[in-house]
Protein backbone atom coordinates (compact mmCIF):
# COMPACT_ATOMS: atom_id res chain seq x y z
CA UNK A 1 0.00 0.00 0.00
CA UNK A 2 2.77 2.40 0.98
CA UNK A 3 4.78 1.25 -1.98
CA UNK A 4 1.90 1.99 -4.33
CA UNK A 5 1.49 5.46 -2.92
CA UNK A 6 5.17 6.20 -3.44
CA UNK A 7 4.95 4.99 -7.02
CA UNK A 8 1.89 7.15 -7.65
CA UNK A 9 3.69 10.17 -6.18
CA UNK A 10 6.70 9.50 -8.40
CA UNK A 11 4.38 9.14 -11.39
CA UNK A 12 2.66 12.49 -10.98
CA UNK A 13 5.95 14.27 -10.36
CA UNK A 14 7.39 12.75 -13.49
CA UNK A 15 4.31 13.71 -15.48
CA UNK A 16 4.50 17.30 -14.23
CA UNK A 17 8.14 17.49 -15.34
CA UNK A 18 7.42 16.07 -18.79
CA UNK A 19 4.63 18.60 -19.31
CA UNK A 20 6.75 21.48 -18.04
CA UNK A 21 9.53 20.48 -20.40
CA UNK A 22 7.12 20.43 -23.36
CA UNK A 23 6.29 24.03 -22.50
CA UNK A 24 9.87 25.05 -21.82
CA UNK A 25 11.62 23.35 -24.75
CA UNK A 26 10.64 25.90 -27.44
CA UNK A 27 11.53 28.78 -25.11
CA UNK A 28 14.91 27.30 -24.17
CA UNK A 29 15.57 26.70 -27.86
CA UNK A 30 15.23 30.42 -28.51
CA UNK A 31 17.32 31.35 -25.46
CA UNK A 32 20.18 28.98 -26.33
CA UNK A 33 20.20 29.95 -29.98
CA UNK A 34 20.39 33.64 -29.17
CA UNK A 35 23.91 32.97 -27.79
CA UNK A 36 25.14 30.88 -30.72
CA UNK A 37 27.12 31.77 -33.81
CA UNK A 38 25.23 31.91 -37.09
CA UNK A 39 26.57 28.53 -38.16
CA UNK A 40 25.71 26.81 -34.85
CA UNK A 41 22.21 28.31 -34.86
CA UNK A 42 21.52 27.07 -38.38
CA UNK A 43 21.00 23.60 -36.90
CA UNK A 44 18.29 24.97 -34.55
CA UNK A 45 18.74 22.34 -31.87
CA UNK A 46 18.72 22.35 -28.08
CA UNK A 47 22.47 21.99 -27.59
CA UNK A 48 24.22 24.61 -25.47
CA UNK A 49 26.27 27.24 -27.32
CA UNK A 50 29.98 26.46 -27.54
CA UNK A 51 30.83 29.96 -26.39
CA UNK A 52 28.16 32.58 -25.62
CA UNK A 53 28.07 35.20 -28.37
CA UNK A 54 27.12 38.36 -26.51
CA UNK A 55 27.83 40.28 -29.70
CA UNK A 56 24.56 38.93 -31.17
CA UNK A 57 22.64 41.25 -28.89
CA UNK A 58 24.72 44.30 -29.73
CA UNK A 59 24.36 43.52 -33.43
CA UNK A 60 20.61 43.06 -33.24
CA UNK A 61 20.09 46.24 -31.24
CA UNK A 62 21.87 48.13 -33.96
CA UNK A 63 20.45 46.35 -37.03
CA UNK A 64 16.91 46.00 -35.71
CA UNK A 65 16.79 49.60 -34.40
CA UNK A 66 15.81 48.20 -31.04
CA UNK A 67 16.70 51.43 -29.23
CA UNK A 68 13.94 53.42 -30.90
CA UNK A 69 11.37 50.64 -30.86
CA UNK A 70 12.07 49.90 -27.19
CA UNK A 71 11.42 53.54 -26.33
CA UNK A 72 8.24 53.46 -28.46
CA UNK A 73 6.97 50.37 -26.68
CA UNK A 74 7.84 51.87 -23.29
CA UNK A 75 6.09 55.12 -24.17
CA UNK A 76 2.93 53.34 -25.37
CA UNK A 77 2.83 50.91 -22.46
CA UNK A 78 3.57 53.38 -19.66
CA UNK A 79 1.21 56.06 -21.01
CA UNK A 80 -1.60 53.56 -21.51
CA UNK A 81 -1.06 52.19 -18.02
CA UNK A 82 -1.26 55.63 -16.41
CA UNK A 83 -4.19 56.92 -18.44
CA UNK A 84 -6.17 53.69 -18.31
CA UNK A 85 -5.65 53.21 -14.58
CA UNK A 86 -6.72 56.74 -13.75
CA UNK A 87 -9.83 56.80 -15.98
CA UNK A 88 -10.95 53.28 -15.10
CA UNK A 89 -10.46 53.73 -11.37
CA UNK A 90 -12.52 56.91 -11.29
CA UNK A 91 -15.29 55.43 -13.41
CA UNK A 92 -15.44 52.03 -11.72
CA UNK A 93 -15.44 53.61 -8.25
CA UNK A 94 -18.43 55.81 -8.97
CA UNK A 95 -20.30 53.07 -10.84
CA UNK A 96 -19.76 50.65 -7.98
CA UNK A 97 -20.78 53.07 -5.22
CA UNK A 98 -23.65 54.83 -6.93
CA UNK A 99 -26.02 52.27 -8.40
CA UNK A 100 -28.92 54.19 -9.81
CA UNK A 101 -30.52 52.98 -13.01
CA UNK A 102 -28.33 55.23 -15.18
CA UNK A 103 -25.16 53.96 -13.52
CA UNK A 104 -26.17 50.32 -13.87
CA UNK A 105 -26.78 50.91 -17.54
CA UNK A 106 -23.44 52.69 -18.02
CA UNK A 107 -21.60 49.88 -16.25
CA UNK A 108 -23.11 47.21 -18.49
CA UNK A 109 -22.53 49.36 -21.57
CA UNK A 110 -18.84 49.67 -20.64
CA UNK A 111 -18.17 46.04 -19.72
CA UNK A 112 -19.93 44.71 -22.81
CA UNK A 113 -16.74 45.81 -24.58
CA UNK A 114 -15.03 42.75 -23.07
CA UNK A 115 -16.84 40.66 -25.62
CA UNK A 116 -17.42 42.82 -28.67
CA UNK A 117 -14.63 43.11 -31.21
CA UNK A 118 -13.14 46.28 -32.63
CA UNK A 119 -14.25 47.23 -36.11
CA UNK A 120 -10.88 48.38 -37.41
CA UNK A 121 -11.80 49.73 -40.82
CA UNK A 122 -14.42 52.31 -39.75
CA UNK A 123 -12.12 53.14 -36.83
CA UNK A 124 -9.70 54.51 -39.43
CA UNK A 125 -12.35 57.05 -40.39
CA UNK A 126 -12.74 58.08 -36.76
CA UNK A 127 -8.99 58.36 -36.30
CA UNK A 128 -8.68 60.44 -39.48
CA UNK A 129 -11.44 62.78 -38.38
CA UNK A 130 -9.70 63.28 -35.03
CA UNK A 131 -6.32 63.73 -36.77
CA UNK A 132 -4.95 60.78 -34.80
CA UNK A 133 -3.85 58.56 -37.69
CA UNK A 134 -0.18 57.63 -37.56
CA UNK A 135 0.41 59.50 -34.28
CA UNK A 136 1.82 58.24 -31.01
CA UNK A 137 -0.94 59.87 -28.98
CA UNK A 138 -3.51 58.15 -31.21
CA UNK A 139 -2.08 54.71 -30.47
CA UNK A 140 -1.98 55.41 -26.73
CA UNK A 141 -5.63 56.49 -26.78
CA UNK A 142 -6.58 53.34 -28.70
CA UNK A 143 -4.77 51.08 -26.26
CA UNK A 144 -6.48 52.88 -23.40
CA UNK A 145 -9.93 52.66 -24.98
CA UNK A 146 -9.68 48.95 -25.77
CA UNK A 147 -8.63 48.05 -22.23
CA UNK A 148 -11.25 50.12 -20.45
CA UNK A 149 -13.96 47.41 -20.33
CA UNK A 150 -11.96 44.68 -18.59
CA UNK A 151 -10.21 47.05 -16.20
CA UNK A 152 -13.48 48.66 -15.14
CA UNK A 153 -14.87 45.21 -14.51
CA UNK A 154 -11.89 44.29 -12.31
CA UNK A 155 -11.90 47.49 -10.27
CA UNK A 156 -15.70 47.58 -9.93
CA UNK A 157 -15.85 44.20 -8.23
CA UNK A 158 -12.95 45.16 -5.95
CA UNK A 159 -14.56 48.45 -4.86
CA UNK A 160 -17.79 46.67 -3.99
CA UNK A 161 -15.83 44.85 -1.28
CA UNK A 162 -14.53 48.04 0.36
CA UNK A 163 -16.93 49.19 3.05
CA UNK A 164 -18.69 52.50 2.22
CA UNK A 165 -18.63 53.46 5.91
CA UNK A 166 -15.13 54.82 5.38
CA UNK A 167 -16.51 57.22 2.75
CA UNK A 168 -19.23 58.41 5.10
CA UNK A 169 -16.72 59.13 7.87
CA UNK A 170 -14.57 61.12 5.46
CA UNK A 171 -17.53 63.10 4.14
CA UNK A 172 -18.64 63.98 7.65
CA UNK A 173 -15.11 65.24 8.28
CA UNK A 174 -15.62 67.56 5.32
CA UNK A 175 -13.75 65.80 2.50
CA UNK A 176 -14.69 66.85 -1.03
CA UNK A 177 -15.54 64.08 -3.58
CA UNK A 178 -12.10 64.43 -5.18
CA UNK A 179 -10.28 64.36 -1.83
CA UNK A 180 -12.33 61.36 -0.72
CA UNK A 181 -11.43 59.50 -3.89
CA UNK A 182 -7.74 60.37 -4.23
CA UNK A 183 -6.77 60.48 -0.53
CA UNK A 184 -9.00 57.86 1.09
CA UNK A 185 -10.34 55.32 -1.40
CA UNK A 186 -7.53 55.07 -3.94
CA UNK A 187 -4.90 53.97 -1.38
CA UNK A 188 -7.27 51.19 -0.29
CA UNK A 189 -7.45 49.97 -3.88
CA UNK A 190 -3.73 49.30 -4.13
CA UNK A 191 -3.92 45.52 -4.83
CA UNK A 192 -6.36 45.84 -7.72
CA UNK A 193 -4.53 48.86 -9.08
CA UNK A 194 -1.29 46.87 -9.25
CA UNK A 195 -3.14 44.08 -11.08
CA UNK A 196 -4.64 46.56 -13.55
CA UNK A 197 -1.29 48.22 -14.15
CA UNK A 198 0.56 44.94 -14.69
CA UNK A 199 -2.07 43.51 -17.05
CA UNK A 200 -2.38 46.74 -19.03
CA UNK A 201 1.38 46.92 -19.41
CA UNK A 202 1.65 43.32 -20.64
CA UNK A 203 -1.28 43.64 -23.05
CA UNK A 204 0.02 46.86 -24.53
CA UNK A 205 3.55 45.56 -24.85
CA UNK A 206 2.40 42.39 -26.63
CA UNK A 207 -0.18 43.95 -28.94
CA UNK A 208 0.67 44.58 -32.59
CA UNK A 209 -2.61 44.79 -34.49
CA UNK A 210 -3.22 48.49 -33.73
CA UNK A 211 0.14 49.59 -35.17
CA UNK A 212 -0.53 47.31 -38.15
CA UNK A 213 -3.65 49.31 -39.00
CA UNK A 214 -2.90 52.73 -37.58
CA UNK A 215 0.86 53.39 -37.72
CA UNK A 216 2.40 53.32 -41.18
CA UNK A 217 5.78 54.86 -40.42
CA UNK A 218 8.19 52.29 -39.02
CA UNK A 219 9.94 54.78 -36.72
CA UNK A 220 6.80 54.71 -34.56
CA UNK A 221 6.53 50.92 -34.41
CA UNK A 222 6.62 49.11 -31.09
CA UNK A 223 9.14 46.33 -30.43
CA UNK A 224 6.81 43.44 -31.28
CA UNK A 225 6.09 44.68 -34.79
CA UNK A 226 9.75 45.54 -35.33
CA UNK A 227 10.90 42.06 -34.36
CA UNK A 228 8.43 40.55 -36.84
CA UNK A 229 9.78 42.79 -39.57
CA UNK A 230 13.34 41.88 -38.58
CA UNK A 231 12.39 38.21 -38.86
CA UNK A 232 11.23 38.85 -42.42
CA UNK A 233 14.59 40.36 -43.38
CA UNK A 234 17.02 38.13 -41.46
CA UNK A 235 15.14 34.81 -41.35
CA UNK A 236 18.32 32.98 -42.32
CA UNK A 237 20.23 34.29 -39.28
CA UNK A 238 18.41 32.40 -36.57
CA UNK A 239 20.85 33.50 -33.89
CA UNK A 240 20.00 37.14 -34.52
CA UNK A 241 16.28 36.50 -34.77
CA UNK A 242 16.43 34.63 -31.46
CA UNK A 243 18.42 37.42 -29.82
CA UNK A 244 15.76 39.89 -30.99
CA UNK A 245 12.99 37.67 -29.63
CA UNK A 246 14.78 37.39 -26.27
CA UNK A 247 15.22 41.15 -25.97
CA UNK A 248 11.61 41.85 -26.97
CA UNK A 249 10.21 39.32 -24.51
CA UNK A 250 12.56 40.15 -21.63
CA UNK A 251 10.40 42.98 -20.22
CA UNK A 252 7.21 40.89 -20.11
CA UNK A 253 9.01 37.94 -18.57
CA UNK A 254 10.60 40.13 -15.89
CA UNK A 255 7.24 41.68 -15.09
CA UNK A 256 5.62 38.24 -15.05
CA UNK A 257 8.19 36.92 -12.59
CA UNK A 258 7.81 39.94 -10.32
CA UNK A 259 4.04 40.29 -10.56
CA UNK A 260 2.83 36.72 -11.06
CA UNK A 261 0.52 36.95 -8.05
CA UNK A 262 -1.21 40.04 -9.41
CA UNK A 263 -1.55 38.65 -12.93
CA UNK A 264 -3.14 35.44 -11.71
CA UNK A 265 -5.54 37.25 -9.40
CA UNK A 266 -6.63 39.49 -12.25
CA UNK A 267 -7.03 36.65 -14.71
CA UNK A 268 -9.12 34.56 -12.35
CA UNK A 269 -11.28 37.40 -11.02
CA UNK A 270 -14.84 37.06 -12.16
CA UNK A 271 -14.28 33.55 -13.44
CA UNK A 272 -14.40 31.98 -10.00
CA UNK A 273 -16.92 33.05 -7.44
CA UNK A 274 -15.76 31.98 -3.99
CA UNK B 1 -26.29 61.19 2.34
CA UNK B 2 -26.57 62.38 -1.24
CA UNK B 3 -24.83 59.76 -3.35
CA UNK B 4 -24.78 61.90 -6.46
CA UNK B 5 -22.84 64.57 -4.63
CA UNK B 6 -20.31 62.22 -3.03
CA UNK B 7 -19.92 60.01 -6.09
CA UNK B 8 -20.18 62.44 -9.00
CA UNK B 9 -21.15 61.00 -12.37
CA UNK B 10 -18.54 63.21 -14.06
CA UNK B 11 -15.88 60.75 -12.80
CA UNK B 12 -17.21 58.33 -15.43
CA UNK B 13 -16.99 60.75 -18.34
CA UNK B 14 -13.32 60.26 -19.28
CA UNK B 15 -13.54 56.50 -19.69
CA UNK B 16 -16.98 56.74 -21.25
CA UNK B 17 -15.86 59.28 -23.85
CA UNK B 18 -12.80 57.33 -25.01
CA UNK B 19 -14.69 54.05 -25.07
CA UNK B 20 -17.67 55.47 -26.94
CA UNK B 21 -15.67 57.31 -29.58
CA UNK B 22 -12.91 54.78 -30.28
CA UNK B 23 -14.72 51.50 -29.60
CA UNK B 24 -18.49 51.76 -29.92
CA UNK B 25 -18.75 54.44 -32.60
CA UNK B 26 -16.71 52.46 -35.19
CA UNK B 27 -18.95 49.43 -34.64
CA UNK B 28 -22.08 51.51 -35.21
CA UNK B 29 -20.54 53.17 -38.26
CA UNK B 30 -19.48 49.72 -39.46
CA UNK B 31 -23.07 48.58 -39.49
CA UNK B 32 -23.91 51.54 -41.71
CA UNK B 33 -20.95 51.04 -44.06
CA UNK B 34 -21.92 47.38 -44.49
CA UNK B 35 -24.75 48.51 -46.76
CA UNK B 36 -22.48 50.58 -49.02
CA UNK B 37 -19.79 50.13 -51.68
CA UNK B 38 -17.14 52.01 -49.69
CA UNK B 39 -13.69 51.32 -51.12
CA UNK B 40 -10.32 52.91 -51.66
CA UNK B 41 -11.00 53.22 -55.39
CA UNK B 42 -13.83 55.70 -55.33
CA UNK B 43 -14.47 58.93 -53.45
CA UNK B 44 -18.23 58.57 -53.39
CA UNK B 45 -20.11 56.00 -51.35
CA UNK B 46 -23.36 54.43 -52.53
CA UNK B 47 -26.02 52.39 -50.85
CA UNK B 48 -25.95 48.82 -52.16
CA UNK B 49 -28.39 47.06 -49.86
CA UNK B 50 -27.46 43.58 -48.73
CA UNK B 51 -24.91 42.99 -51.48
CA UNK B 52 -21.92 42.75 -49.10
CA UNK B 53 -23.72 40.28 -46.90
CA UNK B 54 -24.52 38.21 -49.98
CA UNK B 55 -20.80 38.25 -50.84
CA UNK B 56 -19.84 37.25 -47.31
CA UNK B 57 -22.17 34.26 -47.32
CA UNK B 58 -21.81 33.29 -50.98
CA UNK B 59 -20.81 29.68 -51.50
CA UNK B 60 -18.43 30.17 -54.42
CA UNK B 61 -16.10 32.43 -52.51
CA UNK B 62 -13.34 31.86 -50.02
CA UNK B 63 -15.54 33.49 -47.39
CA UNK B 64 -17.18 30.18 -46.64
CA UNK B 65 -13.73 28.86 -45.90
CA UNK B 66 -13.07 31.67 -43.43
CA UNK B 67 -16.35 31.14 -41.67
CA UNK B 68 -15.90 27.37 -41.44
CA UNK B 69 -12.29 27.77 -40.30
CA UNK B 70 -13.24 30.28 -37.62
CA UNK B 71 -15.95 28.00 -36.26
CA UNK B 72 -13.67 24.98 -36.43
CA UNK B 73 -10.88 26.85 -34.67
CA UNK B 74 -13.29 27.99 -31.97
CA UNK B 75 -14.78 24.55 -31.40
CA UNK B 76 -11.52 22.60 -31.40
CA UNK B 77 -9.45 24.99 -29.29
CA UNK B 78 -12.28 25.44 -26.80
CA UNK B 79 -12.78 21.72 -26.27
CA UNK B 80 -9.08 20.84 -26.16
CA UNK B 81 -8.02 23.77 -23.99
CA UNK B 82 -10.74 22.96 -21.49
CA UNK B 83 -9.88 19.27 -21.43
CA UNK B 84 -6.12 19.75 -21.20
CA UNK B 85 -6.50 22.70 -18.83
CA UNK B 86 -8.67 20.60 -16.55
CA UNK B 87 -6.21 17.70 -16.57
CA UNK B 88 -3.36 20.08 -15.78
CA UNK B 89 -5.35 21.78 -13.03
CA UNK B 90 -6.16 18.46 -11.38
CA UNK B 91 -2.52 17.39 -11.65
CA UNK B 92 -1.20 20.66 -10.23
CA UNK B 93 -3.51 20.69 -7.22
CA UNK B 94 -2.06 17.37 -6.07
CA UNK B 95 1.01 16.97 -3.92
CA UNK B 96 3.57 17.63 -6.60
CA UNK B 97 7.01 18.87 -5.66
CA UNK B 98 7.90 22.36 -6.91
CA UNK B 99 4.21 22.99 -7.51
CA UNK B 100 4.59 26.73 -7.98
CA UNK B 101 7.42 26.24 -10.45
CA UNK B 102 5.29 23.97 -12.63
CA UNK B 103 2.30 26.31 -12.46
CA UNK B 104 4.49 29.28 -13.37
CA UNK B 105 5.95 27.41 -16.35
CA UNK B 106 2.53 26.38 -17.66
CA UNK B 107 1.31 29.97 -17.53
CA UNK B 108 4.46 31.44 -19.06
CA UNK B 109 3.39 31.23 -22.75
CA UNK B 110 0.30 33.31 -21.95
CA UNK B 111 2.38 36.38 -21.18
CA UNK B 112 4.28 36.22 -24.46
CA UNK B 113 3.03 38.08 -27.49
CA UNK B 114 1.22 35.88 -30.03
CA UNK B 115 3.52 37.36 -32.65
CA UNK B 116 6.56 36.11 -30.72
CA UNK B 117 5.00 32.68 -30.16
CA UNK B 118 4.29 32.51 -33.89
CA UNK B 119 7.92 33.20 -34.69
CA UNK B 120 9.15 30.66 -32.13
CA UNK B 121 6.98 27.98 -33.70
CA UNK B 122 7.99 28.90 -37.23
CA UNK B 123 11.39 27.76 -36.06
CA UNK B 124 10.19 24.69 -34.14
CA UNK B 125 7.99 23.56 -37.06
CA UNK B 126 10.52 24.29 -39.79
CA UNK B 127 10.44 21.17 -42.03
CA UNK B 128 14.21 20.90 -42.55
CA UNK B 129 15.87 22.05 -39.35
CA UNK B 130 12.95 22.47 -36.93
CA UNK B 131 13.07 20.94 -33.48
CA UNK B 132 9.96 18.82 -34.01
CA UNK B 133 11.01 17.11 -37.22
CA UNK B 134 14.56 16.61 -35.90
CA UNK B 135 13.09 14.98 -32.82
CA UNK B 136 10.79 12.75 -34.89
CA UNK B 137 13.62 11.67 -37.17
CA UNK B 138 15.78 10.98 -34.13
CA UNK B 139 13.09 8.67 -32.81
CA UNK B 140 13.03 6.86 -36.17
CA UNK B 141 9.60 8.26 -36.97
CA UNK B 142 10.60 9.79 -40.31
CA UNK B 143 7.16 9.23 -41.78
CA UNK B 144 5.64 11.60 -39.19
CA UNK B 145 7.95 14.49 -40.07
CA UNK B 146 5.85 16.93 -42.09
CA UNK B 147 5.64 20.38 -43.62
CA UNK B 148 3.63 21.54 -40.64
CA UNK B 149 2.82 25.04 -41.79
CA UNK B 150 3.04 24.79 -45.56
CA UNK B 151 1.06 21.62 -46.25
CA UNK B 152 -2.48 22.84 -46.77
CA UNK B 153 -3.92 19.65 -45.27
CA UNK B 154 -2.30 20.04 -41.87
CA UNK B 155 -1.41 23.74 -41.60
CA UNK B 156 -4.64 24.67 -39.85
CA UNK B 157 -4.22 21.84 -37.36
CA UNK B 158 -0.71 23.06 -36.60
CA UNK B 159 -2.02 26.56 -35.98
CA UNK B 160 -4.61 25.20 -33.57
CA UNK B 161 -2.03 23.13 -31.70
CA UNK B 162 0.26 26.13 -31.26
CA UNK B 163 -2.68 28.18 -30.01
CA UNK B 164 -3.53 25.43 -27.54
CA UNK B 165 0.10 25.32 -26.41
CA UNK B 166 -0.05 29.05 -25.72
CA UNK B 167 -3.49 29.22 -24.13
CA UNK B 168 -3.94 26.10 -22.03
CA UNK B 169 -2.03 27.53 -19.06
CA UNK B 170 -4.55 30.34 -18.80
CA UNK B 171 -7.48 27.93 -18.62
CA UNK B 172 -5.52 25.80 -16.16
CA UNK B 173 -4.94 28.80 -13.90
CA UNK B 174 -8.64 29.66 -13.79
CA UNK B 175 -9.56 26.03 -13.12
CA UNK B 176 -6.96 25.74 -10.34
CA UNK B 177 -8.63 28.69 -8.62
CA UNK B 178 -11.95 26.89 -9.11
CA UNK B 179 -10.69 23.65 -7.62
CA UNK B 180 -9.14 25.48 -4.65
CA UNK B 181 -12.50 27.04 -3.86
CA UNK B 182 -14.09 23.60 -3.36
CA UNK B 183 -14.27 22.94 0.40
CA UNK B 184 -11.76 20.31 1.50
CA UNK B 185 -14.39 18.66 3.75
CA UNK B 186 -16.11 17.10 0.72
CA UNK B 187 -12.97 15.20 -0.15
CA UNK B 188 -12.44 14.18 3.48
CA UNK B 189 -15.97 12.79 3.69
CA UNK B 190 -15.46 10.92 0.43
CA UNK B 191 -12.19 9.39 1.61
CA UNK B 192 -13.88 8.19 4.83
CA UNK B 193 -16.47 6.48 2.63
CA UNK B 194 -13.63 4.87 0.67
CA UNK B 195 -14.08 6.88 -2.56
CA UNK B 196 -11.40 6.39 -5.19
CA UNK B 197 -9.54 9.27 -6.82
CA UNK B 198 -11.67 8.88 -9.97
CA UNK B 199 -14.91 8.87 -7.97
CA UNK B 200 -13.82 12.02 -6.14
CA UNK B 201 -13.11 13.70 -9.46
CA UNK B 202 -16.31 12.48 -11.11
CA UNK B 203 -18.71 13.22 -8.24
CA UNK B 204 -17.11 16.17 -6.41
CA UNK B 205 -14.59 18.11 -8.52
CA UNK B 206 -16.37 17.97 -11.87
CA UNK B 207 -19.91 18.94 -10.79
CA UNK B 208 -18.65 21.75 -8.54
CA UNK B 209 -16.44 23.03 -11.34
CA UNK B 210 -19.29 23.40 -13.85
CA UNK B 211 -19.74 27.16 -13.25
CA UNK B 212 -16.01 27.76 -13.73
CA UNK B 213 -15.95 25.57 -16.84
CA UNK B 214 -18.85 27.59 -18.21
CA UNK B 215 -16.78 30.74 -17.87
CA UNK B 216 -13.67 29.24 -19.44
CA UNK B 217 -15.82 27.96 -22.30
CA UNK B 218 -17.35 31.36 -22.98
CA UNK B 219 -13.92 33.04 -22.73
CA UNK B 220 -12.52 30.51 -25.19
CA UNK B 221 -15.42 30.94 -27.60
CA UNK B 222 -15.05 34.72 -27.62
CA UNK B 223 -11.29 34.42 -28.07
CA UNK B 224 -11.66 31.82 -30.83
CA UNK B 225 -14.15 33.87 -32.84
CA UNK B 226 -11.86 36.91 -32.60
CA UNK B 227 -8.61 35.08 -33.39
CA UNK B 228 -6.18 36.97 -35.58
CA UNK B 229 -2.70 37.25 -34.02
CA UNK B 230 -1.81 33.59 -34.00
CA UNK B 231 -2.95 32.89 -37.55
CA UNK B 232 -1.38 36.08 -38.87
CA UNK B 233 2.02 35.33 -37.39
CA UNK B 234 2.14 31.60 -38.24
CA UNK B 235 0.66 31.36 -41.72
CA UNK B 236 -1.07 34.67 -42.52
CA UNK B 237 -4.00 32.66 -43.83
CA UNK B 238 -1.94 30.52 -46.19
CA UNK B 239 -1.02 28.30 -47.88
CA UNK B 240 -3.63 29.58 -50.30
CA UNK B 241 -6.67 30.16 -48.16
CA UNK B 242 -6.17 27.04 -46.04
CA UNK B 243 -5.89 28.80 -42.69
CA UNK B 244 -7.88 31.95 -43.38
CA UNK B 245 -10.16 33.05 -40.51
CA UNK B 246 -12.61 35.96 -40.29
CA UNK B 247 -10.17 38.54 -38.94
CA UNK B 248 -7.31 37.68 -41.28
CA UNK B 249 -10.00 38.06 -43.94
CA UNK B 250 -10.89 41.51 -42.65
CA UNK B 251 -7.22 42.51 -42.75
CA UNK B 252 -6.85 41.19 -46.32
CA UNK B 253 -9.93 43.09 -47.50
CA UNK B 254 -8.47 46.17 -45.85
CA UNK B 255 -5.18 45.62 -47.68
CA UNK B 256 -7.07 45.23 -50.98
CA UNK B 257 -8.90 48.47 -50.28
CA UNK B 258 -12.31 46.78 -50.26
CA UNK B 259 -13.37 48.52 -47.07
CA UNK B 260 -17.09 47.77 -47.27
CA UNK B 261 -16.60 44.00 -47.53
CA UNK B 262 -14.08 44.01 -44.69
CA UNK B 263 -16.40 46.07 -42.55
CA UNK B 264 -19.28 43.72 -43.31
CA UNK B 265 -17.27 40.73 -42.08
CA UNK B 266 -16.49 42.66 -38.90
CA UNK B 267 -20.12 43.63 -38.44
CA UNK B 268 -21.26 40.03 -38.73
CA UNK B 269 -18.79 39.07 -36.00
CA UNK B 270 -19.90 41.99 -33.81
CA UNK B 271 -23.52 40.90 -34.00
CA UNK B 272 -22.64 37.31 -33.11
CA UNK B 273 -20.46 38.41 -30.22
CA UNK B 274 -23.03 40.84 -28.84
CA UNK B 275 -25.26 37.84 -28.15
CA UNK B 276 -22.47 35.66 -26.75
CA UNK B 277 -21.10 38.60 -24.80
CA UNK B 278 -24.39 39.45 -23.19
CA UNK B 279 -24.62 36.04 -21.56
CA UNK B 280 -21.03 36.11 -20.44
CA UNK B 281 -21.25 39.57 -18.95
CA UNK B 282 -24.44 38.68 -17.14
CA UNK B 283 -22.67 35.76 -15.55
CA UNK B 284 -19.55 37.76 -14.71
CA UNK B 285 -21.26 40.71 -13.03
CA UNK B 286 -23.72 38.65 -11.01
CA UNK B 287 -21.36 38.27 -8.06
CA UNK B 288 -20.93 41.86 -6.96
CA UNK B 289 -24.57 42.69 -6.38
CA UNK B 290 -25.08 44.09 -9.87
CA UNK B 291 -28.59 44.08 -11.23
CA UNK B 292 -29.07 43.22 -14.85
Amino acid sequence: MKRRKQLAALGINLLAWVLSLILLAPLLLILFNSFKTGREAAAMNLSLPAAPQWSNFALVIQKGKLGTTFLNSMLYSVSSVLLCTLLCTMAAYVLSRNRRRLHNFLYLFLVLGIAIPINYIPLIRVMQALKLMNTRIGIVLLYTATQIPFNIFLIHSFVSKISPEIDEAAVIDGASPAALFFRIVMPLMKPVLVTVMVLTFLNTWNEFVMPLYFLNSSDKWPMTLAVYNFFGMYFKDWNLVCADIVLTSAPVIIIYLLGQKYIVSGMTAGAVKG
Amino acid sequence: MNKNRIYPTRFVFGALLLYSVLFVLPSVMGLGYSFTDWSVYSDSIHFVGLQNFATAFSADYNYTRMLVNTLRFTLVTTVVKNAVGLALAVLLTKQVKLLNFHRAVMYLPCVLSALIVGMIFKSVLNPKIGLLNTFLRGMGLNFLASNWLTDSKIAFRSVMVVDIWKGMGYIMTILIAGIMSIPQTYYEAASIDGGSAWQCFRHITLPLLVPTLTVTTVLNVIYGLKVFDMVYSLTNGGPGFATEVMYTGVYKEFGLGRYAVGTTLSTIMTLVMLVAGFFMIRHMVKGDGQEI
